[in-house]
């Protein structure tokens, strides 16, 4: 246990700020030899080197996190500012799965899983997150084995199964907290009830952690929570100019650390510096892209394998994601959440997210959204894995054609899983939809 | 002979055509055959072929379309989306929607006023609902392409086929053959099960709308009337169905 807490520590305090110390030098290194690339975006931004570092670290300290401090896995939803105030090393196994999709290692992790008898209609994070659980096969060296495992139901009701099967997988305590689904707005008994389970979430996390909660310090992580979403609304907030600074792409890297450390001053501190960039580089009349000739908008989950590919495919001809409404659902929350009340704002924050609410509000956010970034067409991504957030899109679709007559795509994909994709049809999709500016 | 001023390929799964067009964006000589493994090598035998009949403008242009389009060395490379929209709408003269069913594809593209594209849908990764669903299931049944209207007339009713993909079809329809059911009735079914398919793509189609066809199955007449009865609407098949996108990407090109 010492030798434990001491690792922990050195991999904190020392080795991990070393190894980032020596990769930004070798980062540097690199970028006075390498030429100038021809590209048709905008130049990187600085920031990104900052975000590397902060993501690498978290992963770092998490392989030696076990046995040295309590260890919490999260559904992206789940309140977790509870488990930051109590000193939790906190993993996200959806940011996992999307991190071994971006690295192509989906189709090798999850077929673990699938050997075990998940179907492959079942969702790719998580058939990767259990097979990556059995093979102990991951591209970030090693996942901490969890004391808890905590699952919100805000996002969809398969992280109910996934993290029911997780929890036999890993022989720990499963806590759930179960968000009703919002038609209209919600009623007082509503929130009572997450509320009133939040409270149990504390009591069993202080059972596991052996640690009391300090009501002052749950109070400053959940400032932060809030300071730190309304400033990644504002980052975002950025690209209502022209030319977008950044493209809807970079949001999907840069939204990590609002999923993943929320709550930590870290997390708000690089969004900080990531404004100002971005504010710098508006004054400067700098683009994400080259030569943003249209503005679109990006409707559900990344499709994290082809990401790159995409922004590429759509920047050499002008196109830029200026706003997309999965980064947009980490900057709802801010003016919800209220540091004197954290346990009924977080009740009412959490169940307020947007996949947890109808569709005439998805309707109207994607709408209000496409119109306050000034989009004219809009790329709605039919998700393969996440059924709760593509049920629906005919309707979105249909109402960005008649309310704002833009042209709007339905691309068939999968957010993690290459063999969903059907990779030239999907292409052609996508070019035949930007042909069709240029009539 | 009128001079050609652009030519349009259209590399699809199953066929290979091309067009030589004149100025007026008529057709002065065309070309299919079946896609060849090579496309590299079959565009250069066939194109040679095809322009040994032409009077070739200096400044003729070449366009390309379809799933090989990146194999064609050409002036103009579009999608197939773009292509059949011009094409269409350079033989209708006018908007509305468009059917068209290839080997591997079943689009329907609204197009504009102006021959824009207004909005498109295609069938997912799956060839059920394709002409190729079509080709296998006729050629377990040992119909000949030239007998398909023969027995589809004669149906007296239609047998459901039920199964969505092509492979799950086949052994369905296998499985019917060995109940005795008749070969007209499948062949009725079959028609009518790709019919709901391709409707259910289409949508809603406004009443003020005409549907033109084009594709290689737009040549199954069966295939027509199948799916003019599920739309409650006349299909228009355009002339020369299957030269759509070859025609669009030699207009395009131009």
């Amino acid at each position: 246990m010492i030798t434990r807490k001491i690792q922990y520590q050195l991999a904190k305090n020392a080795v991990g700020p070393f190894l980032m110390a020596l990769d930004r030098w070798q980062q540097a290194q690199k970028q006075r030899k390498r030429k100038p690339r021809e590209t048709p975006f905008g130049p990187p931004l600085e920031a990104v080197q900052k975000l590397k570092e902060i993501m690498t670290q978290n992963y770092f300290e998490g392989r030696y996190a076990d046995g040295a401090v309590p260890v919490v896995w999260v559904t992206s939803g789940f309140p977790a500012e509870v488990f930051f105030a109590l000193g939790f090393h906190v993993v996200y196994p959806e940011n996992h799965a999307a991190l071994c999709s971006t690295r192509h290692k989906v189709t090798e992790i999850a077929e673990f899983a699938e050997r075990d008898g998940l179907s492959r209609d079942v969702c790719s994070y998580a058939r990767t997150d259990i097979g990556s659980v059995i093979s102990g096969k991951t591209p970030v060296g090693r996942l901490p084995k969890p004391d808890m495992i905590a699952c919100c139901t805000n996002i969809c009701q398969t992280v109910l199964y996934w993290y029911r099967n997780l929890a036999e997988y890993l022989n720990v305590p499963l806590v759930l907290v179960d968000t009703p689904f919002m038609y209209g707005g919600t009623k007082e008994h509503h929130l009572a009830y997450v509320s009133d389970q939040l409270g149990e979430v504390i009591e069993f996390a202080e059972k596991i952690s052996h640690r009391k909660m300090d009501s002052e310090k749950l109070a400053r992580v959940v400032e932060n929570a809030r300071d730190g979403s309304r400033l990644w609304g504002e980052c975002l907030a950025i690209s209502q100019a022209r030319p977008a600074p950044w493209t809807g792409i970079d949001t999907f890297f840069h939204i990590a650390p609002i999923v993943t450390i929320r709550g930590t001053e870290v997390c708000n501190a690089y969004y900080r510096l990531l404004k100002d960039e971005l504010t710098q580089r508006v004054a400067a009349g700098i683009g994400g892209i080259k030569n943003e000739k249209h503005r679109l908008l990006w409707d559900n989950l990344p499709i994290w394998f082809k990401v790159r590919e995409h922004s590429t495919m759509t920047a050499e001809r002008g196109f830029n994601f200026v706003c997309a409404t999965y980064s947009n659902a980490w900057a709802e929350a801010g003016d919800l959440i209220d540091p004197a009340h954290p346990l009924e704002s977080a009740a009412k924050t959490y169940t307020y997210v947007y996949l947890n609410r109808d569709l005439n509000n998805r309707l109207k956010t994607t709408v209000d959204l496409a119109k306050s970034f000034g989009v004219d067409g809009a790329v709605l991504h039919s998700d393969r894995s996440c059924k709760p957030y593509s049920v629906g899109q005919v309707d979105v679709k249909e109402r960005l054609q008649k309310d704002m007559g833009i042209r709007v795509l339905l691309l068939e994909a999968d957010h993690a899983d290459e063999r969903s994709l059907s990779g030239e049809q999907a292409e052609m999709r996508l070019l035949a939809f930007m042909e069709s500016f240029n009539e | 002979m009128s001079e050609c001023v652009a030519i349009g390929v259209d590399v699809g799964s199953t066929t290979w055509k091309a067009v030589a067009i004149d100025s007026k964006g008529e057709i002065l000589a065309s070309i299919v055959e079946e896609a060849e493994p090579l496309i590299d090598k079959q565009t250069e035998r066939a194109l040679a072929e095809l322009k040994s009949k032409l009077v070739i403008s200096d400044s003729m242009k070449t366009g390309a379309t379809g799933y090989g389009r990146k194999r064609v060395k050409a002036d103009l490379v579009l999608t197939e989306i773009t292509c059949h929209a011009r094409g269409a709408f350079h033989r209708s003269g006018k908007g509305g929607v468009l059917i068209d069913i290839g080997g591997q594809d079943t689009k329907v593209i609204k197009i504009g006023k102006g021959g824009e594209v207004l909005d498109f849908s295609m069938n997912d990764k799956c060839a059920a609902g394709t002409g190729r669903f079509l080709e296998v299931i006729l050629r377990r049944l040992r119909v000949p392409f030239e007998e398909v209207s023969l027995h589809f007339n004669k149906a007296r009713k239609a047998v459901p086929v039920s199964n969505t993909c092509t492979v799950f079809a086949e052994s369905e329809v296998v499985s019917l053959v060995a109940e005795g059911k008749e070969i007209d009735e499948i062949v009725k079914g079959l028609h009518q099960s790709l019919a709901s398919r391709v409707a259910a793509l289409a949508g809603d189609i406004a009443p003020e709308s005409e549907v033109f066809m084009s594709g290689g199955v737009a040549l199954n007449e069966s295939m027509v009337k199948a799916l003019s009865e599920k739309i409650g609407k006349n299909i228009r098949v355009l002339t020369d169905p299957q030269l759509i996108g070859a025609l669009g990407a030699a207009l395009a090109a131009r």
